[in-house]
This record gives C-alpha cells, sequence and structure tokens, in this order.
C-alpha cells in the first residue's frame, strides 16, 4: 500500500517538474512579489527585493533587468545579433547565469576549456545585482548608498570598523605617512 | 710579398670585425629582448569605469592581512578628499578622482602591481623578493633588513616601511595574498569583496583578451588602452579606464622596458669593477712609488 502511494507520489512530482519548465516563459507579473537576497549575509542582513514594485516602475519591460531570458523584446543591438530570436531560456533567474563562485578556480577551468563560448566576460552574481541595481538607482536619482539597501550585521560593523566598532578619534592627519 | 700580408691581414680583421659584430649585435638581442611573465601567471583586471569608492577591498585587505585598526572606519569617506599612498597600516588605497569634464569623480584603487620583472626584486641585495609562478612578488621579512632600496626601485611607489617598528623595521607592501589565498587558486581578499566586480581575477593572459573585448564593445566609453598590458614590462594587476590614466594619478611616462633593462648593463660592470679595478690601480701605485722605494733603498744603503 506505501508503495503504490509513493509511486503516486512520484508520479505527481514528475508531473510538476513537467509544467513547471513549461511555465519559464513567464509574462510580466508572473514574478515573484519578493525576491529574498542573502548572498552576502555574513556582513549584511538579508535585502528584500520588492519584485512586484520594479515591475510596475519599468512598465512590465522585463529585458530591463531580464536581458532575453524571457523572451521578451530587447533592445540592446550587440545582443540582437544573437538573441533577437531567441526565445524563453530555461534559466530566468539571475543566478541562473550568473555564478556565485565568479572566481572559484572550477569555474575559471570550465571557461578556460571551453573555446566556443561568446560570454566570457559574465560578471558574477554579486556584481550583476550591484551593476544592474546601483547604474538604474543613479540614472533615476534614488537612494544609492550602500546602506540604503543593506542593513549591516555586528559582523559587518566589525568588518568595516563601523558603529559601535568605530576607532577613536585622533589627531594624526588623515592620509597619514608612507 | 708583404703587401700580400698587409691585405690578407686586412682582410682577415675585417671578417673578424663583422663577425664580432654579428656576435654582438646577437647577444644584445637577447639581452633585450623581455621575459613576458610566467604563462600561467594570475592578475587582476581593473575597471576604474565600475569603482564607487565605497573601500570595501580596503577593509577586506586590513582583515585578511591582520592589519592594524584603521585611524578611521571604512565607511568614512572623509578620508577620499585627500590623496593618499599604501603605508605599513594599507596595503590598498582608494583615491578619488575629479575629471574635468565629467560629471562623476574616478576612483582607483592602487596596491602592488605585481610587476613581470619586478624593479623592487632586482634591486634587493639580501634577495627577500621573488615572483611565483602564480603572478605574485612577495618578499620574505625575516631576510629583509630593511634597506629601502625597492622603495626607491618601484616605479608605482608602492612598497612601505614599517616606520613604527623601532627594533626591525622591515619592508611591507601586498603580496597578492599569496600565503592565504592565491597559492590555493582563490582570488585575493579585495577582489572577493568588491561589490561590483571592479576587480576581474583570472589568468593574466585572459584579462588582456577580456580587457581589449571591453574596449572593442564600448569605444565610446573606454580608453584603447590598458595600463600595466606592457608598462615597464607588463604587470599581474593591470587597469581599464574611461578617462585618460593621466587624470586618473597613473605615470604615462614610464615606458615599456623593465626598470632592470635601464641599469642592467651598468650592473654587469659592477663586478669587473670590483674586482679588476684594486689589483690594476695597486699595480699603478706600486710602479709609481717604485722608484721612491728604490732611492730610499738607496738611500739606507748609504
Amino acid at each position: 500500500m506505501e508503495l503504490i502511494q509513493k509511486y503516486l507520489l512520484s508520479s505527481l512530482m514528475a508531473m510538476l517538474l513537467c509544467f513547471s519548465s513549461y511555465g519559464t516563459n513567464a509574462l510580466a507579473g508572473e514574478g515573484p512579489d519578493e525576491v529574498e537576497i542573502d548572498s552576502l549575509a555574513q556582513l549584511y542582513d538579508p535585502v528584500y527585493f520588492d519584485h512586484a514594485m520594479h515591475e510596475e516602475v519599468t512598465e512590465s519591460k522585463c529585458s530591463v533587468c531580464h536581458h532575453h531570458t524571457l523572451g521578451t523584446e530587447i533592445e540592446n543591438e550587440n545582443c540582437m545579433r544573437c538573441h533577437a530570436e531567441s526565445g524563453a531560456t530555461d534559466e530566468i533567474t539571475c543566478q541562473g547565469c550568473h555564478s556565485s563562485k565568479r572566481f572559484d578556480a572550477d569555474y575559471l577551468h570550465k571557461i578556460d576549456a571551453d573555446n566556443t563560448l561568446y560570454h566570457r566576460d559574465k560578471v558574477g552574481l554579486k556584481a550583476a545585482y550591484h551593476i544592474r541595481c546601483m547604474n538604474c538607482h543613479e540614472e533615476m536619482g534614488v537612494a544609492n548608498g550602500c546602506q540604503d539597501c543593506h542593513t549591516r550585521t555586528d559582523a559587518g560593523d566589525k568588518f568595516f570598523h563601523a558603529g559601535s566598532y568605530t576607532p577613536p578619534k585622533s589627531d594624526k592627519p588623515v592620509g597619514g605617512g608612507h | 710579398m708583404k703587401a700580400m700580408n698587409r691585405r690578407k691581414f686586412m682582410k682577415g680583421s675585417l671578417l673578424g670585425g663583422a663577425a664580432a659584430s654579428v656576435v654582438a649585435k646577437s647577444k644584445s638581442a637577447e639581452a633585450s629582448a623581455s621575459f613576458g611573465g610566467y604563462p600561467e601567471a594570475m592578475g587582476v583586471l581593473v575597471d576604474l569605469t565600475r569603482c564607487v569608492g565605497c573601500r570595501s577591498c580596503e577593509a577586506a585587505c586590513n582583515k585578511e592581512q591582520g592589519l592594524p585598526a584603521p585611524a578611521q572606519a571604512f565607511d568614512d569617506m572623509s578620508v577620499l578628499d585627500h590623496e593618499r599612498r599604501t603605508s605599513e597600516g594599507a596595503y590598498t588605497v582608494v583615491n578619488r578622482y575629479e575629471i574635468p569634464g565629467q560629471d562623476h569623480p574616478l576612483f582607483r584603487k592602487i596596491q602592488c602591481n605585481h610587476c613581470n620583472e619586478p624593479a623592487c626584486l632586482t634591486s634587493c641585495f639580501v634577495n627577500a623578493y621573488t615572483k611565483t609562478p602564480e603572478g605574485a612578488v612577495i618578499y620574505d621579512p625575516t631576510v629583509c633588513v630593511g634597506c629601502r632600496t625597492c622603495m626607491v626601485a618601484c616605479p608605482f611607489y608602492i612598497p612601505a616601511y614599517s616606520y613604527s617598528s623601532v627594533l626591525n623595521p622591515v619592508i611591507k607592501k601586498c603580496i597578492f595574498c599569496y600565503d592565504t589565498r592565491l597559492k590555493f587558486g582563490r582570488p585575493p581578499a579585495c577582489v572577493e569583496a568588491c561589490p561590483r566586480e571592479v576587480l576581474t581575477f583570472g589568468k593574466r593572459q585572459d584579462l588582456i583578451k577580456i580587457g581589449h573585448k571591453r574596449i572593442q564593445n564600448y569605444p565610446d566609453v573606454y580608453e584603447d588602452h590598458i595600463y600595466g598590458e606592457n608598462e615597464v614590462g607588463g604587470t599581474s594587476w593591470m587597469y581599464l579606464s574611461n578617462a585618460p590614466f593621466d587624470q586618473v594619478g597613473f605615470d604615462t611616462d614610464l615606458g615599456n622596458q623593465p626598470i632592470l633593462s635601464y641599469v642592467k648593463e651598468f650592473l654587469t660592470v659592477v663586478p669587473m669593477v670590483l674586482t679588476i679595478w684594486p689589483a690594476l690601480f695597486a699595480g699603478f701605485h706600486l710602479l709609481a712609488t717604485r722608484k721612491d722605494a728604490k732611492n730610499k733603498e738607496e738611500k739606507t744603503e748609504i
């Protein structure tokens, strides 16, 4: 009896998986409302990215952030040379393409070994976020400092010698000697 | 017969001279050929267009290298009001440059550039420095006698001195996190900390290709030059900029010859001077004073 239940469960899972892979051809409004970004969790609290709000700001032009991965219209001419007819890809999340281990030896070797690869200079996950978010925030004239998005943890304060770890004021001239 | 001999002699000496000049030419060509760096050397490509001056790299360096607490917090941006140099307490510093005609300042992180043919290494008479195949220029502080010759030799003014140490002052500088990271194939702490991948870590040869590709893709943005690709014989740390390099604090007059090549010919003469000159001049002295000595001898005889 238990065995039958197991089979039923696994076949159900398989069906769900099939559907979910078809479901990647997402349209605006189908994205998550909020994305928790916690890859820097040591020094900063997680950032809760308001995806729904950013859909509004970009007037649902997904390609503003997602390049061509959703199969929606793209504007960058250089990308169009190959991706004009690409359609949606399996990977639409940032971390699907932008590695969180950008400079690991394994990752570097993988790029090194594949001489057919065009995107050899693809920034890692952290840089993808920061370059995309900050450049746009600057253009829009909205908050753009480190701590406008990130709340620093105690470990972060210690790392930056800031907050309760701020060094006492000294009379030494700024810059110091050589 | 005599004339024949003379002609033969002339012919021979001409041939000999030509042969000598060929030998000399090939020798000098060999001497000027650049080493060009280890083929597997790693490096970092610094893209100034991406830097916002957050100083995370400075904080990461401080922690990784166990450096003393800074005078001011790493999130205190007032330190950028003055141009800073590397010091015994900071192996890397970020400076801000206002560029005429641009709305935004540029920020430049400086640290040891890890030259292919380091002048510090050449100048060090106790051989404290090593250029590792991984690309790092490291040094052995237990050997360093604190003579500071490398500080004079470095074209980038990087090595600092532990003036605060009374008993054993030594040289202090960035070592590419060799001991803790690079040796194990990991990027230095500053690279890992940089939020915007201003610092791209990889094989030096690949980084040069990446740099030129970026310039090719955005010719209106970048200066058509990678600083460090050829400067002073090439460096492991290289820079891309969207402003003329001399406006961002770079020395653009260093040339592409390793510093070593300016002194190599002179230095080869030094051992000769040291060994031959004492004997030669002692000989001259003896010859010059022989008469006096003889006279003296004669006088004593009388």
